[in-house]
């Protein structure tokens, strides 16, 4: 009975915690791209809505069957999933037949995510993992850009075009203003159109301390640089394409990005070379996807290199 | 005097939460109706007692003692009789031998060696200290003389004073700078002179103006003692970023301050060091702050070691709510009292009660690989594969990764988004590392 009455509570310290929690910070991530969706909405209309609601409705489906097919509990409520669904939906363009973003979505979070050990355990990025597997499997569905519309919420018929990338590639013509590429009033997809957006939502993520402005710093100064010595227009190569959303949404995920400081700065200047050797060398006219992939798989190894030194490991004053 | 920031890497912000008690004046608490004086009362083998059930016992008579060199004598709380010698409940968690006395309420002193400071060898200053029982009032409360007297074969050069007190809530070293300004003095004397040093840096940190001017004032002429303002930030008051702060050497993996010629002492030791010399009294009581949204009167007290955290809270008065969680020393690195009658030991810091709202339980979520335990370790290690290699028993892993250099201030844990106890984890791997390099 005495016993009983004082039962205390016993808990390791610390005692008192501070600071967002993963959930919060997911949200904040979500928040910060709004702005971005919303030009989406706004440029290519109805159909760009329904991408990104079968995109983040695939994702969570998709992993709330698996947890439940291997009997663990329910993860999608730590906001990951929505996350990596609009992020899938910002790669793709609006054209894209809805069943081929439904299996995006499964691809995405099971192969992306999943099959790794749930949230912190994967590779590669999630979402670009999902689009690389669209862009193999349906390659010309997946390079079928609309032109903006200006309809708002309503269903636009989309003209076919190619992206500002593409037209430099194949014709080297810089056929759109330095305005119409930041405000984001060109083809493309969903999310690489506005670098404006992209960019209040970036800087909002840096001022809240979400994300570390290192990476995006590093990437958007390595493609400007590379691609001023390669030829190209380097304005023209930051604002065009998908640069601002990987180098902000993408590059800086926690999980597949690395941890120290030094670490960062490698990853975001290798995956600014990547992304501009791609462009200038490769197949396609954008790199961004499969830079950051790249140098996804250079996390674990990046980390050794960098590793910070331990406190009294070098002892030179004394 | 000078004043400069200086600090360390790494670290946390905590809320400090200081304003509940830092105004209120040292208070001694009254007899209570029973003392539990544990006869472990810091690291290593419990002290072995020299009294038995029946004994007529002094205020600061000697009550148990052992030989060896990091062991240190305890004594009586107050006068009267010792109803019982056994094994009780242990802020730790576990049972402990501890001697139980009903006082007489007559509070009689047993006959106290007084002496002056002048008059004494530094080999005498660490004998006193020795009888004293006195140990490191910070929280570690490992035995002081034997700090006091560093082996042959290195060099000290410095002392650090400890008045950083960087644990939200606790006042108590704050309110002794305020008040003992002149005894804390004697005290640093003291062990300069034992030490054989003729120059003391006190450690404050920014946040508590009131005692750098206090101190600043008490020390008058005396140049020998230079304060040292440092950034506020936790955990600033840890031994090892203390010595990195001021003096920029690192204390070398697996080592102590006393490695790169430095040995630190708390303010409150340095006054119940002064208080051994010159009223010859052993380290009896200790000032200990009470306080947290659950306490009615926060509260800093001098308590007799052997008090049960029942009649303090009972004394301080805890709101209706009903008791939940009591954390022993701060709420970073202190420990959750297993029981609401386990007593106060030497290494009490303070005594703080939460309401149930601000008692938080969380669900550990998975690591996401966010980084911030790195960035805020002093030691510069990866709590977050610390955690993961104890996990999966890993333990060469952890000591490649230099695990012992941890002093679990909880700063990971502290930050961690996905709330994972970092510091549970780490204490786990530690412990069997340390079983196994005892074997």
């Amino acid at each position: 009975m005495e016993e009983e009455k004082n039962k205390l509570l016993v808990t390791v310290s610390p005692h008192i915690f501070s600071g967002l929690t993963t959930r919060q910070i997911m949200r904040q991530v979500i928040f910060s791209l709004i702005p971005a969706m919303l030009a989406s909405f706004y440029f290519f209309g109805f159909r760009a809505f329904l991408v990104v609601m079968v995109s983040v409705l695939s994702c969570l489906l998709s992993e709330e069957i698996f947890q439940r097919i291997v009997g663990k509990p329910s993860t999608i409520s730590d906001g990951s999933a929505v996350l990596t669904g609009i992020l899938l939906a910002f790669c793709l363009p609006s054209t894209l037949p809805l069943y081929m973003v439904f299996v995006g979505g499964f691809v995405s979070i099971i192969f992306g995510k999943m099959l790794f050990g749930g949230l912190g355990h994967n590779l590669f990025n999630p979402a670009l993992v999902g689009r690389a597997f669209l862009l193999a499997s349906w390659p010309q569905q997946m390079t079928t850009w609309p032109l903006p519309g200006k309809v708002f919420l309503g269903i636009y018929d989309a003209v076919a075009s190619a992206t500002p990338l593409a037209k430099v590639k194949l014709l080297g013509q810089y056929s759109y203003s330095y305005s119409d590429l930041f405000i984001g009033n060109v083809g493309g997809s969903l999310g690489e159109t506005s670098a404006l957006l992209l960019l209040i939502g970036g800087i909002y993520l840096i001022l809240r301390k979400i994300i570390s402005p290192l990476i995006p710093l590093t990437f958007i100064t390595s493609v400007y640089v590379l691609s001023y010595f390669l030829g190209y227009d380097p304005l023209y190569s930051i604002l065009a394409g998908g640069v601002f959303l990987g180098a902000f949404f993408m590059a800086t995920d926690y999980v597949t990005s690395p941890i120290t400081t030094k670490g960062k700065v490698i990853f975001g200047i290798g995956a600014g070379i990547l992304t501009v050797l791609i462009r200038k060398y490769g197949g396609y006219p954008e790199g961004v996807c499969y830079a950051i992939l790249f140098m996804n798989a250079f996390v674990p190894l990046i980390e050794i290199w960098t590793k910070q030194k331990v406190y009294g490991e070098k002892n030179e004053n004394h | 005097m000078i004043f400069v920031k200086k600090t360390f890497r790494g670290g946390v912000h905590p809320e400090d939460k200081k304003k509940l008690s830092a105004d209120k004046p040292i208070e001694k608490m009254p007899l209570s109706k029973e003392y539990v004086v544990s006869l472990s009362q810091h690291v290593g083998s419990p002290a072995e007692p020299l009294v038995k059930k029946g004994d007529i016992v002094l205020k600061g008579q000697k009550i148990a003692d052992k030989d060896g060199y990091i062991t240190s004598a305890i004594h009586s709380p107050t006068s009267g009789e010792v109803i019982d010698v056994k094994k009780m409940m242990h802020p730790f968690g576990q049972k402990v031998l501890s001697v139980i006395i009903k006082p007489d309420n007559l509070d009689k002193w047993a006959d106290l060696k007084i002496n002056k400071l002048e008059d004494l060898s530094g080999q005498q200053i660490v004998e006193i200290v020795r009888e004293a029982g006195i140990v490191g009032l910070g929280g570690a409360a490992f035995p002081t003389h034997v700090k006091l007297s560093p082996p042959k074969d290195k060099k000290i050069d410095t002392l650090i004073i400890n008045g950083v007190e960087c644990e939200p809530y606790l006042t108590a070293d704050y309110r002794l700078m305020l008040e003992e300004g002149e005894r804390i003095i004697i005290g640093i004397k003291a062990i300069l002179k034992a030490l054989n040093l003729n120059k003391a840096i006190l450690a404050i940190e920014s946040n508590k103006p009131k005692a750098i001017q206090e101190m600043g004032k008490a020390l008058k002429a005396d140049d020998y003692i230079k304060i040292v303002v440092l950034d506020t930030k936790y955990p600033q008051g840890s031994e090892k970023q203390l010595v990195e702060a001021i003096t920029k050497r690192q204390v070398p993996v697996g080592k102590l301050p006393a490695d790169v010629g430095v040995i630190v002492q708390n303010v409150g030791t340095a006054k119940a060091i002064a208080d051994a010399i010159i009223d010859g009294k052993p380290l009896i009581e200790r000032v200990i702050t009470v306080s947290g949204s659950n306490i009615k009167k926060p509260s800093n007290l001098i308590v007799r070691i052997g008090t049960k955290i029942s009649d303090i809270i009972d004394y301080c008065g805890s709101t209706f709510e009903k008791i939940e969680k009591i954390i022993l020393g701060g709420p970073m690195m202190g420990i959750a009292a297993p029981s609401i009658d386990v007593p106060i030991i030497k290494g009490t810091s303070g005594i703080i009660l939460l309401k149930k709202n601000d008692i938080v339980l969380y669900v550990p979520g998975p690591c996401i690989r966010c980084g911030k335990c790195i960035q805020v370790c002093p030691m510069g290690l990866a709590p977050a594969r610390l955690m993961d290699s104890s996990e999966s028993r890993d333990f060469d892993d952890c000591m490649a990764e230099n695990i012992l250099n941890c002093m679990e201030c909880g700063s990971c844990a502290f930050v961690c988004p996905s709330r994972r106890p970092l510091v549970h984890w780490i204490k786990v791997a530690k412990s069997n590392i340390q079983k196994k390099l005892k074997k």
